[in-house]
């Protein structure tokens, strides 16, 4: 009985985290907060005698994938300020270019 | 509106799809027939104290098998699709700092750790939690810790691949080595089972598991390197 | 009905997960971003394997897994079941596969000069 109270205080937690993660305007909040719901889960997985895919998730969902997303994002943030760049750029060389 | 209303009727639908498994179907007293005849059968027929990794890498080992597969169809579309040539200005990257001195020397001295951990977890998988995808994915740690202390070093590129398809090989031939010796494809009773509980146990139950271990490691290192950029 | 009966009746692994599973559906569907996308996927992929393990979870049993306690014989009667414990922790591993290829088919088309929003691709038609 009080495994069931934990994992349904649990699963508040990631239904909190989850809808947070959803409607946070930035993106590195949402990237933590999904990983939040990951490490919650893996909670879940061990109080209902998984060890196997608590250690997975554990890994995987909260550690793995937050990197990935995080490379993601810089790769994206990256190309963004190169691409802000050049159009800053594009004027002054075609002033140079122009005489 | 009209996209919201249809989000919200998806919803919905969803939701009543999913509430017989909340509220009605309740929690089960007893494992079914198919789980309590592996939990019977697992530690006899093939002497492994983890009932899970013995349904992993045995009962539905061509499973796992192809579960690989699709992981590597996956790595290889992510190493693909992340090229310099097609990502232009996004794939090309400038300069990089180098790391501090704290992180440059936490990786000289936790990478060969990390290594033991992961194969540790994978060597023990048929005795406690864990198995070669949790030890995978801490080879891939010990990696993403190089790859953070020296952005602009490149990994051995060769060294990885080798050990992918040489682990792919080495599963598949460990799978072919069941069906002679033993009763069916990827029948670990190939080896000898020898003692529950030992290291040395359960037939090629370690073997494959640390073959699936390597594969994983390589795997997802290979995704990191193929997301950090730099990539010719 | 009293509210312990009620309680006894959910499978309150299977609640928390339909819950996610809601929550991801609603991200995946609702929001613009192609990242915001794939984060959404990861929130309802995690949902989705909780309401998978949810089928095996049996009340105060124990892990599948033989120790010094517990002999071969007696093990059915006090574990829980481990075969969609099998299914899901293969399924976690091809998940952040599969995110790894979304993120970057997102990076490609951005690249492509679409733009990062899912409304950019409105007009594309095959």
């Amino acid at each position: 009985m009080w495994t069931d109270v934990a994992i349904i205080i649990a699963g508040l937690v990631m239904l909190a985290a989850g809808i947070g993660a959803i409607v946070a305007k930035s993106l590195l909040v949402s990237i933590i907060l999904a990983g939040g719901v990951s490490l919650v889960a893996s909670l879940v997985f061990l109080l209902i005698g998984a060890p196997d895919v608590a250690m997975t998730e554990a890994a995987i969902g909260s550690g793995l994938t937050t990197v990935v997303f995080l490379y993601a994002l810089a790769r994206s943030k990256q190309a963004d300020k190169e691409d802000s760049d050049e159009s800053a750029e594009h004027p002054d060389a075609e002033k140079a270019g122009a005489p | 509106m009209m996209r919201k209303v249809l989000v919200f009727l998806a919803l919905i639908g969803f939701a009543f799809a999913l509430l017989p498994l909340a509220y009605r179907a309740g929690v089960a007293d007893e494992p079914n027939a198919l789980a309590t005849a592996y939990l019977e059968r697992a530690p006899a027929e093939l002497a492994t104290a983890n009932v899970v990794t013995a349904i992993v890498v045995s009962y539905r080992g061509f499973d796992t098998l192809g579960e690989v597969a699709v992981l590597f169809a996956a790595t290889a579309g992510v190493g693909a699709l992340l090229t310099k040539k097609r990502l232009g200005s996004a794939g090309a990257r400038a300069p990089r700092k180098e790391a501090t001195e704290v992180l440059g020397t936490a990786a000289r001295l936790l990478t060969s750790l990390l290594a033991l951990f992961g194969v540790y977890i994978f060597t023990h998988g048929h005795l406690t939690p864990g198995g070669g995808f949790q030890g995978g994915v801490v080879i891939a740690t010990a990696v993403l810790l190089n790859i953070l202390a020296r952005p602009q070093s490149h990994l051995a590129h060769g060294l990885m691949t080798a050990v992918e398809s040489l682990s792919g090989a080495a599963y598949v031939a460990l799978g072919l080595l069941g069906a002679f010796l033993a009763w069916g494809f990827l029948d670990p009773r190939a080896l000898p089972l020898g003692e529950l509980g030992k290291l040395v146990s359960a037939g090629a139950i370690p073997l494959i598991y640390s073959v699936v271990g390597l594969k994983v490691g390589a795997e997802l290192s290979g995704i990191l390197e193929a997301l950090k950029g730099d990539r010719e | 009905m009293n509210a312990l009966e009620f309680l006894a009746g959910i499978n309150p692994v299977a609640a928390s997960g339909a819950a996610l599973v809601l929550v991801g559906l609603w991200g995946v569907l609702a929001r613009p971003n192609l990242f915001k996308i794939a984060i959404a996927f990861t929130v309802l992929e995690t949902g989705v394997n909780l309401v998978i393990l949810s089928v095996g979870y049996i009340r105060g049993r124990t892990a599948p897994i033989l120790d010094a306690a517990s002999d071969a014989a007696t093990a059915s009667a006090r574990m829980t079941d481990p075969v969609p414990q099998a299914l899901v922790l293969t399924a976690i591993v091809i998940g952040l596969a599969v995110t790894a290829l979304m993120l970057s088919y997102a990076l490609r088309l951005k690249a492509a000069g679409g733009g990062s929003s899912i409304e950019a691709y409105g007009e594309e038609k095959w």
